[in-house]
């Protein structure tokens, strides 16, 4: 049957996403120019961010709206444009913070900002993908992106080994999420969230197993972007290997894209049979924040102790995917946003104090940091009491809410297996900080060099990271108003 | 008579082949060529379900897997390239210079 009525064609939904890739493409091409020295290669940190700042205005003109365009596989709503912006956010602070450590490691190629920008359009796919289809292009993009981006020092080993790494166990995962998304297309006849929920909602239930083990494999799928136990072993490995603005960007957006897909999938097209999945997840969130935790305790690499830091943040994510109620979904919008300002923010500092040559990645190497840079000092105690969830910081304030929409769905136990978790959590991070105070320096610290871009960064981290802690209430209320419209 | 189940089975056998390649192979490209096989098992079911179905979103679906597999297969075999000329070999058990 051929369908003659003409397609619900909206190019005005997807404009954001139109911006950045045309962006991502004048990058490309000023990049050539540049090679003949026809213009500066420093520009091209500049248009990416005003592609950026750009797309964040063309997505927060359209807040408030509820659209659906291409056949209904494309929606614009406020999740969306909640985690739209977040992504832009993301992409922003990275290249604030990329701009000096890629001139100094010899990898200053345009190229870097332009997969910086795709894979944002990736994540943005993501959020805004109303079927499966969508949902698996914008997962590619975001990934395929990121695996370059990982091994971006072509000469380094370590560089080369962690991309290997995560694009063979990424490739690897996307054949689960696929065959998920198969088994979920063949019981249900559909790839479109909504009619996939209708048809469930008909049978009054999974009743085919074929169909259960469809929605297991999405979890495999998911899971593993999310970096969630037992689906985590790339993630200590390719956090130390990339380049460190790579391991700023891809412990947060990929996890946020990540998340807003998650919720997306099993709210909407799984929300009626909600207890089938609840118990798996509840699993995966204990053992994802208790592993991430405790084998956090134990390192002596920071990049590798941020790594498990961030599997422990995906298990309290994990928490408010369990609870399955709209104070969860909210509480992940707000978490997100507060985890990519201290989450940044550290990798920031981490990036300022290395050198040439010289990552300076041991925490032993932040010895005396107290008495000979003080403001760098008290940014990173900020950032490391934020993610350790110590009042009032931003941290502290999307722990709550998380842990209060556990509560609020019945999940009691969970709740407190988190918050002893969270107190775990508090001796690595102090650590960093007794570190840096109580010891005397072990290493010269040369004059640093910190470029305004970096400074830039760092300000809208720790603002950002107050601002969120000490008046969360309006940040709040438009993560309230961002609820899953779908249902 | 060919039904579906048929061919929910055969994609089923070539989906654990190339998962059972993955893990047991050692040559990094060996090992991509196992996550190809599973994609096209893959494929092998959206193509069954959407003749079963008798609807267009399946095969609509193997066409993008095709192409993200293209994708992943220029990235994929780049990234090995680039790791070869440091390391001379794409076994992944030589890949240990990162561990806990």
């Amino acid at each position: 049957m051929i369908n003659a009525s003409i397609m619900t064609f909206n190019i005005l939904n997807i404009l954001p996403i139109l911006v950045l890739a045309g962006f991502g493409m004048i990058v490309l091409v000023t990049d050539v120019l540049s090679s003949r020295k026809w213009v500066n290669r420093n520009i091209l940190a500049y248009i990416s961010l005003i592609g950026i700042i750009i797309a964040a205005v063309l997505t927060r003109s359209s807040t408030g709206t509820t659209l659906f365009s291409f056949n209904e596989s494309f929606v614009t709503d406020n999740y969306s444009l909640f985690f739209n912006f977040i992504f832009l956010l993301c992409a922003g602070l990275t290249i604030l913070i990329s701009h000096n450590y890629i001139k100094r490691e010899d990898i200053n190629y345009g190229e870097y900002y332009a997969l910086i920008l795709f894979s944002t359009i990736g994540m943005m796919l993501m959020a805004s993908g109303a079927d499966l289809l969508n949902i698996y292009i914008g997962l590619e993009v975001m990934s395929i992106s990121i695996y370059i981006l990982t091994g971006f020092k072509r000469s380094k080993l370590i560089s080369n080994e962690a991309s290997l790494k995560y694009f063979l166990l990424g490739a690897f995962a996307t054949g689960f999420l696929l065959y998920g998304i198969s088994l979920t297309y063949g019981t249900t006849g559909a790839i479109n969230l909504k009619q996939i929920a209708s048809f469930i909602a008909e049978k009054g239930g999974m009743s085919d197993p074929l169909m259960v083990i469809g929605m297991g494999l999405l979890i495999v799928g998911l899971g593993f972007k999310v970096a969630s136990v037992p689906f985590h072993a790339w993630v200590p490995d390719v956090y130390e290997g990339a380049p460190t603005p790579v391991t700023a960007f891809m412990s947060v957006g990929p996890k946020a894209a990540g998340f807003a897909a998650f919720l997306r999938i099993f709210l909407t097209a799984f929300g009626s049979s909600h207890l089938e999945w609840q118990k798996i997840i509840y699993i995966l969130a204990i053992l994802t924040m208790t592993l991430g935790n405790v084998s956090a305790l134990s390192q002596t690499n920071i990049k590798r102790m941020l790594a498990y830091s961030s599997i422990a943040h995906a298990g309290y994510l994990l928490i408010a995917l369990v609870s399955a109620n709209d104070m969860g979904v909210s509480a992940t919008l707000f978490y997100v946003l507060a985890y990519i300002f201290m989450n940044i923010g550290a990798f920031a500092i981490i990036i300022v104090l290395s050198r040439k040559g010289d990552e300076c990645i041991q925490i032993n190497d932040y010895a005396g940091l107290g008495f000979k840079h003080p403001l760098l000092a008290i940014a990173m105690t900020l950032f490391m009491l934020s993610m350790a969830g110590v009042p009032p910081m931003a941290g502290f304030v999307g722990k709550f809410y998380i842990f209060s929409a556990a509560i609020k769905s019945g999940y009691i136990g969970l709740a407190i297996i988190a918050v002893i978790n969270s107190v775990i959590s508090v001796y690595y991070y102090l650590r960093i900080t007794v570190i840096m105070y109580m010891k005397e320096p072990a290493r010269e610290f040369v004059p640093l060099t910190i470029s305004p871009l970096m400074v830039a960064a760092i300000v809208i981290s720790v603002v950002g990271t107050l601002q969120l802690g000490i008046f969360p209430s309006k940040v709040m209320e438009i993560a309230q108003r961002s609820i899953l419209m779908m249902r | 008579m060919i039904t579906i189940t048929h061919y929910l089975v055969l994609s089923a056998i070539l989906f654990t082949l190339g998962v059972i390649g993955v893990l047991i192979r050692r040559n990094a490209i060996v090992i991509f060529m196992c996550v190809e096989l599973m994609l096209n098992a893959v494929n092998l079911s959206f193509v069954a379900f959407a003749h079963y179905l008798n609807s267009m979103q399946g095969q609509l679906f193997v066409f993008f897997t095709m192409t993200v597999a293209a994708a992943e297969a220029a990235v994929g075999l780049a990234i090995i390239v680039a790791l070869f000329r440091n390391k001379e070999t794409v076994n992944i058990d030589d890949m240990n210079i990162m561990k806990w």
